[in-house]
């Protein structure tokens, strides 16, 4: 299988993950047993560009946040490989990885806790121009206040504490925080979740702004697909740990692929008075990562027509569909998994493309 | 007020919080009605006093805080406000349910879910506990959690978030409620189950009548349920219309800001309008107008004068002075909030 490209032409990715796995210990009793595995990220592998915005969406549970941490070794992965700007991240040592994140920095979902609540704002902003020895006494007073002009707070605020700022304010404090170190990539975890429609406005523009000036790419990780559409070039969707789909914004929501897609496409609210969408409703809830199905981790939910037996037996590769549009399903043409194989998986029904009009948002 | 169709009627309902910090006015004089059978959205920002509205139609509200005198809230004819504890014990979880965000404080950890729900039977309609158990039992399919037998015998930990905001919608339906106050009742949820979620109250306000007082801050979840739309702004209701109307014909600079900053899946990319600064504390509500300073139309009046709810026609209210000085609005400048830097604290 060769790894999803990204789109336009073949420059250098920034990031590559392949195969990326992060598996969970389940411990039991008192001496801690291992009685199981949570898959939390089970086989990822996608490509970031320089300058680029991938979003990562799904529901929750499904893993986005242990890809993100486990990109910058916030958590220890269980297997796979990690390269960003040709080095590779899982082989660095201490020295390495401090030196990793100067140029690859994350904000996290919640203003709230990600804050250290006895810091002042001036302080938490500082703390990594001090980390990495960028700038020291007055210079560094500069860049703080710099830096909280950049994000739209008013440099008095610097000796202020993070519960006198509201939810923006504070993520605006974490933008600042990640910035300081001048990073070429940034993993945003949910940063406009917590958030107001008009304060996600502001946050929204403010990262579009950030990455125009200073050609950031960004992993954008969201469940909020209005929010996606507007800020990704690109989106990955995960399933279960997998994911499923990789796309273009434009070609995931005009063409989506794999049934799963589908279905949460359509379950995106419209902003028109009158319009009731058609909506793909699911069956049952997602299940557990403990205890993932086989074969395809969708097909006891899937709603694609051709669903059969060889979906239960056999893991659908991520494969390229369409020109730089990827996705995991042996029931939509082309795939590289034969009929051939499929009956002899117990197949019954040979694929046929679906795409039901309750997923389409655009009329393409 | 109390015209055929009302269910509720609230009117000039104030809650105010006596802290340390002041006397905060939470909610500030709100009135309006929900008709038998209709699903209303109340929307706004955090901190506009949404909660403390649906909280005090039942008359949740504790010290310190109190529903203030004058306030009255008409449901089914009889004046909430006046009535004693017990007879508001009656009606909460009968007639008028509340379907709180998360699902876990509604519900008690150490109980079985169908105890939960039959609880409420028992209470309500004096069933027997077998009774009750069947009861739940037949809520529990009613909101289309399989294999309902098995899971009355659950606990909520055991539940997915989704599977537990289903319950607590069983819990709230069991007497066949008049009412449904249903507090971002989807909003810790992912947007499969949200759907699953809304379609469900959808269908069963269809066939059993019930009113849904729908809280939320996601407009798109508005346009597809409400068929009327009360935005609140600082403890007021600042604009009030059809859904329709609501998002063709936004009145209040207010509306028009939090339309304005809503992404939509298939429009062309704009750059999202934002809405400077954010809501004061209710401490200290502005004199004048509350929005005055993320407004990019204020002028003098709008300091001097605290506008009254106008009528634009049609059912459509906004409390903006824009409706009697209409030209106006052909000349926005930048907000104060926005000159003084976009986040003030
Ligand atoms: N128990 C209380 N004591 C003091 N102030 C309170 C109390 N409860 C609410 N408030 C204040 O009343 C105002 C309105 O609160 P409310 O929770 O109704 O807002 P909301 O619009 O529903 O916000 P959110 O969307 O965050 O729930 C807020 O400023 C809040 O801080
Ligand atoms: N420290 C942990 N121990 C055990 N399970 C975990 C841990 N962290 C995450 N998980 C599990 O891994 C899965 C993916 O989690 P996460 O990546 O946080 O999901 P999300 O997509 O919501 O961000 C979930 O099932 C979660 O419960
Ligand atoms: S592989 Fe089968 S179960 Fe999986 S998405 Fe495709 S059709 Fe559905
Ligand atoms: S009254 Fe004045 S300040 Fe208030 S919303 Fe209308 S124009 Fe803006
Ligand atoms: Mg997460
Ligand atoms: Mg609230």
């Amino acid at each position: 299988m060769t790894a999803p490209r990204p789109v336009g032409d073949a420059t250098r990715p920034l990031l590559s993950v392949r195969d990326l796995t992060k598996h969970f210990p389940i411990k039991r009793g008192v001496f801690g047993r291992v009685t199981g595995q949570v898959r939390a990220v089970d086989g990822v592998t996608f490509d970031v560009a320089p300058g680029e915005t991938l979003a990562l969406v799904g529901e929750s549970g499904c893993g986005k946040s242990t890809t993100g941490r486990a990109i910058l070794r916030l958590i220890e992965p269980t297997s796979g490989t990690i390269t960003f700007d040709g080095e590779d991240v899982r082989a660095l040592d201490s020295t390495g990885l401090r030196k990793l994140r100067r140029r690859m920095q994350i904000v996290f979902q919640d203003p709230f806790s990600s804050l250290n609540p006895r810091m002042s704002i001036g302080a938490i902003v500082r703390e990594g121009l001090t980390i990495h020895r960028l700038a020291e006494g007055s210079a560094a007073d500069a860049r703080v206040r710099q830096l909280l002009e950049e994000v739209g707070l008013r440099p008095e605020y610097s000796s202020r504490y993070p519960h006198e700022f509201s939810g923006g304010q504070r993520q605006r404090v974490g933008i600042a925080r990640a910035l300081s170190v001048e990073p070429t990539f940034i993993v945003c975890d949910e940063p406009v979740s917590a958030l107001d429609v008009s304060v996600q406005a502001q946050v929204v523009n403010l990262l579009q702004d950030l990455q125009r000036d200073r050609g950031l790419a960004y992993l954008f990780i969201a469940h909020d697909l209005s929010v996606v559409e507007h800020i990704a070039d690109r989106v990955a969707v995960m399933y279960l740990g997998h994911v499923v789909e990789l796309a273009t914004v434009e070609r995931l929501y005009s063409e989506p692929i794999m049934p799963y897609t589908q279905a949460l496409l359509s379950a995106v609210p419209a902003p028109e008075p009158g319009v009731k969408r058609e909506r793909i409703l699911l069956a049952g809830d997602v299940p557990s990562p403990a205890n993932p199905p086989s074969g395809c981790v969708f097909h006891p939910r899937c709603q694609h027509p051709a669903r059969d037996a060889a979906c239960a037996k056999i893991v659908p590769p991520l494969e390229e569909k369409a020109p730089g549009h990827w996705a995991a399903c042996i029931k939509q043409p082309p795939t590289t998994v034969s009929w051939e194989q499929q009956r002899d998986a117990g197949g019954t029904n040979p694929p046929e493309f679906f795409l039901p009009r309750a997923a389409l948002h655009r009329s393409a | 007020m109390a015209d055929d169709a009302g269910l509720l009627s609230v009117r000039n309902l104030r809650t105010y919080f006596y802290t340390d910090a002041g006397v905060a006015r939470a909610v500030d004089g709100v009135s309006f009605d929900v008709a038998v059978g209709e699903t209303v959205g109340l929307v706004g920002e955090s901190g506009c006093g949404k909660s403390v509205t649906a909280f005090s139609i039942p008359r949740l509200i504790r010290p310190p805080g109190r529903i203030e005198a004058g306030s009255e809230i008409f449901f089914q004819g009889e004046d909430l406000v006046l009535k004693d504890e017990k007879y508001l014990q009656g009606i909460r979880g009968n007639r008028v349910a509340i379907v709180f965000q998360e699902p876990m404080t509604a519900l008690n950890p150490v109980f079985t879910i169908g105890d939960q729900i039959g609880e409420v039977a028992r209470i309500h309609a004096g069933m027997s506990k077998r009774d009750a158990w069947a009861k739940a039992i037949e809520m529990l399919k009613l909101v289309g959690i399989p294999a309902p037998e098995q899971r009355a015998g659950e606990y909520p930990h055991q539940l997915s978030g989704g599977m537990r905001q289903r319950v607590v919608i069983a819990m709230a339906l069991v007497m066949n409620p008049a009412l449904v106050i249903a507090d971002e009742p989807t909003t810790a949820l992912d947007v499969t189950i949200q759907a699953q979620i809304l379609e469900l109250l959808a269908d069963l306000t269809r066939r059993l009548g019930t009113s849904v007082l729908l809280i939320t801050h996601d407009l798109g979840v508005v346009a597809e349920n409400c068929t009327r739309v009360i935005v609140m702004y600082a403890g007021e209701v600042v604009e009030e219309a059809s859904t329709a109307d609501l998002f063709a014909r936004a009145h209040h600079p207010y509306t028009e800001g939090l339309l304005g900053a809503m992404p939509r899946v298939g429009r062309e990319k704009d750059r999202l309008a934002t809405i400077p600064g954010t809501v004061p504390p209710p401490t200290s509500w502005p004199e004048g107008c509350r929005f005055r300073d993320r407004c990019p139309y204020s002028w003098e009046r709008c300091a001097a004068e605290h506008p009254p709810l106008y009528q634009i026609g049609g059912g459509h209210t906004s409390r903006c002075h824009l409706a009697d000085e209409p030209e106006r609005r052909q000349h926005p400048h930048p907000p104060l909030a926005a000159q003084r830097g976009a986040t003030a604290a």
